[in-house]
């Protein structure tokens, strides 16, 4: 079956997956749409990291099924590297490359994977790096840069390989919250321009602002679900209202 | 409360924490080398015509050093420089087959990885002189290839006898060094769609290639410090042509200070530069990865 853009980008249907005999998730579906911006948020340890985590084969599944671009990932036989070229991975220790600066950070992926031209890499590359406005720190190793810094870069870098869905795991749990701010707008310019985003995120404010659904997970399942208004002004589910309680 | 913070508590929690004995330290060697002050080196030139001083008897002291003075230049350039020579060879040997086992422990198929596992734990824990020996009367005297022979002396097989506990100790450098790399960046290069071989070799080996340096150093000294080994296998080094030497002045007693001794002194002050070398580079590594 061949993936049109009226179809889900991302689906997931009924995922199960276990570490040894924990099972972490226990029957996921859902669905984004291209240029969706959505948000999935819960209590630490309800697998929300997992899930994502699944959506470009960093972990595998027991059950159930993920597809992207009508591609399903849980194939034995799948091009993971062809998958991971359309989804891009932000992840919470930003996870720079500490020998290579930044422009070096963001250029490294499409020459060495994509074999594309040098001359061309470098123009995106600052272009991007601009684009997170880091203009000036192209030169600067990791260990120079502030927390913030360094997971605008990482998301440059993942921009870098043209992406069709962007995936932020708990992208500023780890920053100071000054810095939180200039992150976010970062992915608030990206999902303007129509990036399809997942984000696992602790940031309320942010997901109420920018999601155009919000999904709330809690051991392994799907307890709620619907756009920022509803969802936090009339949740249901009384694990939703407890957490939102606890959080807001 | 006070008492309590001065570990008389009988909560074990509050008890400071306290390291008992020594920790493994993979720079053994040239840390306490490299701690040493560089007088040292003037201590020692002073204590050991001291101490044949203190032994002498009727063929004096003054005979025996002058005895020495005759076999200095055959002593350093014919001995000790072929034990640089043969620690040189040998530890470009080790440190190339050694690579390639540390990077084959790390292999995804697990044949392999067992496979090189046992090799290096094989010859990290054999004697180095059982080892030499081995090679010694494993090799032929001589290879015939297409009708032409082509011998093999004796410090050949020397330097494969000692390159072999080398390459052993270098694979499991090797390894501790890519396994100590966060696996973060392991899969910050597999979101990227590196493959494992782009990631090991453009991510994971760049950053450790630092950090191998210091232990790898360590090794060569310690490798120098064996050659006098090769002596068991009548390879012309320091300690066999010393031995000679003395014979050829009529093995008087007093003759083993100096000339062992000015073995000794050659051996320090070859490997306390690198021993320097060793520590000053660990500690800028450390500071910057």
């Amino acid at each position: 079956m061949s993936w049109t853009p009226d179809l889900p980008i991302v689906s997931l249907k009924d995922v199960h997956k276990s570490f040894g005999d924990f099972e972490v998730l226990k029957g996921v579906s859902l669905d984004v749409m291209k240029g969706e911006v959505i948000c999935i948020i819960g209590p630490s340890g309800s697998g929300k990291s997992t899930l994502i985590r699944c959506i470009n084969a960093l972990n595998d599944i027991q059950r159930g099924s993920i597809t992207v671009e009508g591609q399903e990932v849980s194939d034995p036989k799948l091009d993971k590297l062809a998958l991971r070229k359309k989804v891009g991975m932000v992840f919470q220790q930003y996870n720079l490359f500490p020998h290579k600066t930044a422009l070096e950070n963001v250029m490294m992926a499409p020459l060495k994977v994509l074999k594309e031209d040098p001359r061309t890499v470098e123009d995106r590359a600052r272009s991007l790096i601009k684009k997170v406005r880091l203009e000036g720190k192209e030169d600067n190793y990791p260990g120079e840069l502030s927390g913030g810094q360094q997971q605008r870069v990482a998301i440059a870098r993942s921009l870098a390989m043209r992406p069709d869905v962007m995936l932020f795991d708990e992208v500023t749990a780890a920053l100071d919250p000054e810095t939180v701010k200039e992150v976010l707008v970062t992915i608030k310019d990206l999902a303007a321009e129509g990036m399809t985003c997942i984000l696992v995120t602790h940031e309320m404010g942010f997901a109420r602002e920018v999601a155009d659904h919000i999904y709330f997970t809690d051991r392994g399942v799907i307890v709620e679900h619907g756009p920022p208004a509803s969802f936090f002004d009339e949740a249901k589910d009384p694990r939703t209202k407890e957490f939102l309680s606890q959080i807001l | 409360m006070d008492s309590r913070l001065h570990g008389t508590t009988d909560l074990p929690v509050m008890k400071p924490y306290v390291l008992r004995g020594h920790q493994y330290d993979e720079l053994f060697l040239v840390r306490w080398l490299g701690s040493l002050p560089p007088w040292s080196l003037l201590v020692l030139l002073a204590l050991w015509p001291a101490a044949a001083f203190a032994q002498s008897a009727m063929f004096g002291t003054v005979d025996a050093f002058a005895a020495l003075w005759r076999w200095i230049p055959f002593l350093t350039f014919q001995g000790f420089l072929f034990n640089v020579l043969i620690s040189l060879f040998a530890m470009l040997i080790g440190t190339t087959l050694g690579a390639a086992l540390g990077l084959a422990q790390l292999s995804r198929n697990k044949v392999t990885r067992g496979i090189s596992w046992a090799i290096t734990q094989l010859f990290r824990n054999s004697p180095w002189l059982v080892l030499l020996f081995v090679v010694l009367l494993a090799f032929p005297f001589q290879i015939t290839v297409f009708g032409v022979t082509i011998p093999i002396p004796g410090w050949v097989k020397a330097v494969i006898g000692l390159s072999l506990p080398v390459m052993a100790n270098i694979s499991e450098i090797v390894r501790g060094a890519v396994n100590s790399v966060p696996s973060a960046q392991w899969e910050a290069a597999e979101s990227l769609s590196f493959t494992r071989t782009q990631t090991l070799w453009q991510i994971i080996l760049p950053q450790c290639f630092k950090r191998m340096i210091p232990p790898w150093m360590n090794w060569y000294a310690i490798l120098t410090m064996a050659t006098p080994l090769c002596s068991l296998l009548g390879v012309g080094e320091i300690i066999t042509f010393s031995r000679q030497a003395m014979e050829a002045e009529n093995n008087h007693p007093e003759l083993l200070m100096p000339f062992y001794g000015y073995a000794l002194v050659l051996f320090f002050a070859y490997c306390y530069p690198i021993a320097r070398l060793t520590i000053a580079l660990e500690r800028r590594y450390s500071v910057k990865l």
